[in-house]
């Protein structure tokens, strides 16, 4: 934050930031490259988010009015792309960089040039994405799952998808190697394990997650590139390959990459409602044990995304109980947020306002979660509009509103400043209603039948989309309140005490308001 | 009906315990005994989350409004109880053993695909179904029907509301016996589709180079309304499935009626009762340019626009165009091989099962003489007959 290095010349001004352009381009400063990530991810949120709008204007009405159906296919293939890649990840990752540090006492990550790569290579990623909209033949229109052989068919431009796709997967490991690598070397003296606040143990998880399945996203995505350019038929079942081995591959990826989206989510969640109760968090050694079984359990359920792809009998079963499993440690997590919020002290700022949305929305994305997991009703509910509003439900007001819920907590410690109150709740409000108008008739023409990933559809399903529709665009341009909120309190607003909150507590609340370029440069005192 | 009213009506169906209103918000209860299995299970799991989820926030809300700090709440600080952690993850598993349960009797039941009566081969293809009978031979290709096909496109100008079953119809109906347990095979020709009908809670990929199968038993007689359920290409949302369950007899007398004599039928766009000998006879026979062009253009519009487009330009970079084509404007065997063969590589299937010698003729001459092309030659049935 530019406000944040001006303020803080008293003493740091012997190694403050580079003025100008380049200050951004050569950083390796934690705070940084954290706000590079977290103004990318806000770009890409809007650029995802208009293709949501694409998508939802088209199916306000049945019939063809709009575009295209390859460009309709390209469309959700993208808007599901952007958001995953471009939105949830780096807004993680740019919080695990200002945050981290921070809330382990160490003065920055611990390779502080391969974060200024990490970053850096993503602009370049995501050019390469979006570049292919305006290719010959259009962007990837076979899904974001790039199932083969669809995904074969595609234009040239599929080779700039593909190479994207790696360069996101390299920036992610190399994101995720300095974030273990810096919770392992750079916690200040007495910061054990079991004293790191919640949301660093969520990252080490999901930094672990990400090393672990991110190359195999990149051994499958290869694998196209070959069939597709080279001739191999790792997938073509004409040239003796097998189309389900890549969604067994992908889906090994893409378990994982579903608790990367939401594992972080859970440690925000876990360090703003104690702070909000004025009470510390119920079970912290339960929500570690829970979120690593979580980790643990996202590696053995992929194949629950195939139970139509005519699996043996005794497999069905296994990823029927295994997945239905998930649900313990997730709902112990539930639980223990529940039980810390009994009999607190609560205030219902922002922040607190974003995680009882979370809270409440992911509670009932989780319940249909736990209806999909039953086989033989899921063979029902499979590709159909319900597992949109199911993942949806778990990624907008899951992973989304905790991002936006850690904006708004840490916002004050980043820029110095109050953000504006009233328009924050506004925010809240005005989102959650119109999320609801979107997301939840998808339940309703998913179970009547609707299929997903269709660019027009049957009478019976008119009223429901139309109205989602509505619920799209209020969902969408309420948005713009939060830029509205962010920016003006980056330029200025009632100036933000140490603690900032009442009831917070960690390492991150005991420097100055904003923090200053340089924190911890000797470690502190731990309790 | 507006929108209020229906929330209206479907909020009093919920009272009253009806079914009707619910239609167009929750799963159907089908017409099989698997189908009705499910919903139950559908129901049973429901009523469970919404028991779970009046509890958590019954919980979370009394406390979010008693506990607050504008209420004078103090915070207790109680935090760590192995009692309370034990319960919480006891209760849920032992919740989920009793949904497991009647969830694996389910799917023991649906796998079990032994003592059919009747076997149906169902093929996907980019963008229509294909249907053999195994027991009797008879076969035909089953496509979007071709007014909803007219009306679907953009900038048709046709208002679909007027249509009952708007892209649930299609030009040939899978026919199927009620009371017999029937067993459906499920392969693709292409890319990966999924077939499903949601009435008989059955939904399974086809997928190239493999053949899946499962079952159904129909009880009622009916026509019930699917659609392909796996992302399939440009136009994934336009390959319907329409089952038409009949009587045993009248199902019976259908199949007699429809059963190929020794060979097996292909036919398209029109109904599959034409009669073999006739399709042979049209075949050996001398066709003129124009009648060749007129049985054409129903032909492409149903098998070639969705890539190349009704007015031949394609999509560029996508499908290339037909007008002005070096390949439809060449030498009339490269025409020839590409739709006989295929490109391979490319979304360009091999249409030699897909059409008849008359309609690959057909559609090849209309290349060749419409859409803005005048090679002025025709491609002869017998010709494409020579090939086979």
């Amino acid at each position: 934050m530019s406000a944040a290095s001006a303020e803080h010349h008293d003493h740091d001004d012997h190694h403050g930031p580079a003025p100008g352009l380049t200050r951004w381009l050569y950083t390796t400063n934690h705070k940084d490259i954290g706000t590079l990530y977290l103004l990318f991810s806000l770009l890409m949120f809007f650029i995802g988010g208009g293709m949501a709008l694409i998508i939802r204007a088209e199916l306000f009405q049945p019939g063809l009015q709009l575009v295209d159906p390859l460009f309709f296919n390209s469309m959700t293939t993208m808007h599901a792309l952007v958001m995953i890649f471009g939105v949830v990840m780096p807004a993680f990752v740019g919080l695990a960089n200002w945050m981290i540090p921070m809330m382990i006492g160490a003065p920055d990550m611990a390779l502080p040039r391969l974060n200024n790569w990490s970053f850096w290579i993503m602009p370049f990623a995501f050019t390469l994405l979006l570049s292919t909209l305006f290719m010959e033949g259009g962007g990837p229109a076979g899904g974001w799952t790039l199932y083969a052989p669809l995904s074969l068919q595609g234009g040239d431009s599929f080779a700039f998808v593909i190479f994207s796709i790696h360069f996101m997967g390299i920036s992610s490991v190399m994101g995720s190697i300095n974030i273990v690598a810096t919770i392992f070397n750079m916690r200040a003296p007495g910061m054990t394990l079991m004293k790191m606040p919640l949301f660093v143990w969520t990252w080490l998880i999901t930094a672990f997650l990400l090393i672990a399945v991110m190359p195999v996203l990149a051994g499958a995505v290869t694998m196209l590139l070959t069939d597709r350019f080279f001739d191999t038929s790792f997938f073509s079942a004409a040239g003796g390959g097998d189309p389900v081995m890549y969604q067994h591959i992908f889906w090994f990826f893409g378990h994982p990459e579903v608790y990367i989206l939401i594992l972080p989510a859970f440690g925000i969640v876990s360090s703003i409602i104690p702070t909000f109760a004025r009470k510390p968090l119920f079970g912290y050694a339960s929500m570690v044990y829970a979120t690593a079984s979580i980790a643990f359990l996202s590696f053995i359920v992929w194949a629950h995304h195939m139970f139509t792809v005519g699996m043996p009998l005794a497999g069905e079963m296994f990823f029927m109980f295994a997945t239905m499993m998930i649900s313990v440690p997730t709902g112990v997590k539930v639980f223990n947020w529940i039980a810390t919020m009994w009999r607190g002290s609560m205030t219902f700022e922002t922040p607190m306002l974003f995680a009882v949305g979370f809270l409440v929305m992911f509670t009932i994305g989780g319940l249909s979660g736990l209806m999909l997991a039953i086989t033989p009703a899921d063979i029902q509910y499979h590709d159909t509009y319900f597992v949109v509003a199911h993942f949806h439900y778990v990624l907008v007001p899951g992973a989304i509103y905790s991002i936006m819920a850690a904006t708004y907590y840490w916002l004050p410690k980043w820029t110095g400043n109050m953000y504006d109150e009233k328009w924050g709740k506004i925010h809240f409000w005005v989102s959650t209603i119109f999320l609801n108008v979107l997301f939840f008739p998808m339940h309703f023409v998913g179970l009547a039948g609707m299929p997903r990933r269709i660019p027009d559809y049957s009478m019976q399903f008119a009223d429901w989309n139309a109205v989602a529709t509505i619920g799209a665009f209020g969902f969408g341009f309420s948005q713009l309140i939060f830029v509205y909120v962010v920016f003006k309190c980056m330029k200025g607003g009632e100036k933000a005490t140490d603690e900032v909150w009442e009831g917070a507590d960690g390492l991150e609340w005991t420097v100055p308001s904003p923090a200053p370029y340089h924190t911890f440069e000797t470690p502190p005192p731990i309790r | 009906m507006s929108i209020v009213s229906r929330w209206l009506l479907a909020a009093s169906a919920l009272l009253l315990g009806g079914q009707s209103a619910l239609a167009d918000i929750n799963m159907p209860v089908g017409v099989t005994p698997i189908s009705k299995e499910v919903y139950g299970l559908h129901m049973m799991i429901f009523w469970i989350c919404c028991v779970i989820g009046a509890v958590v926030f019954g919980v979370m809300f009394y406390s979010m409004f008693k506990h607050r700090k504008s209420k004078g709440a103090k915070p207790a600080d109680f935090h760590e109880s192995t009692t309370v952690e034990i319960i919480w993850t006891a209760v849920p598993l032992v919740i989920l053993i009793a949904m497991a349960i009647p969830a694996a009797k389910t799917l023991i039941a649906m796998e079990d695909t032994s003592d059919a009566e009747v076997t149906v081969k169902v093929t996907g293809y980019q963008w229509k179904w294909h249907y053999e009978y195994l027991d009797s031979g008879i076969s035909f290709f089953s496509s979007l029907h071709p007014d909803h096909n007219a009306a679907r496109q953009k900038g048709s100008g046709v208002d679909v509301s007027q249509f009952d079953n708007y892209l649930k119809e299609v030009d040939n109906e899978l026919v199927l016996p009620v009371g017999k347990k029937v067993r459906f095979l499920h392969t693709s020709s292409d890319v990966i589709h999924s077939w499903w009908v949601p009435a008989l809670a059955v939904k399974k990929d086809a997928i190239p180079g493999f053949i899946n199968e499962n079952w159904a038993l129909i009880e009622e007689p009916g026509v019930y309304r699917g659609n392909c359920t796996e992302l399939c290409g440009r136009d994934h949302g336009f390959m319907p499935v329409v089952v038409r369950a009949l009587p045993e007899a009248e199902y019976d007398a259908w199949v007699a009626e429809n059963a190929p004599a020794p060979a097996i039928t292909e036919s398209t766009g029109a109904a599959a009762t034409t009669a073999v000998a006739a399709v042979e006879e049209d075949a050996d026979r001398e066709w003129g340019l124009d009648e060749l062009v007129a049985k054409g253009e129903g032909i492409y519009n149903t098998n070639c626009a969705s890539c190349h487009q009704a007015n031949g330009q394609g999509l560029p970079g996508a499908f290339p165009a037909i007008t002005g084509s070096p390949v439809a404007t060449g030498p009339i065997d490269a025409h020839i091989n590409t739709v006989y063969v295929g490109v391979s590589g490319t979304t360009m299937a091999s249409f030699a099962n897909q059409l008849s010698d008359v309609d690959m003729a057909a559609v090849l001459t209309y290349q060749r003489n419409a859409l803005g092309n005048s090679v002025g030659d025709t491609v002869q049935p017998s010709a494409i007959k020579a090939l086979r």
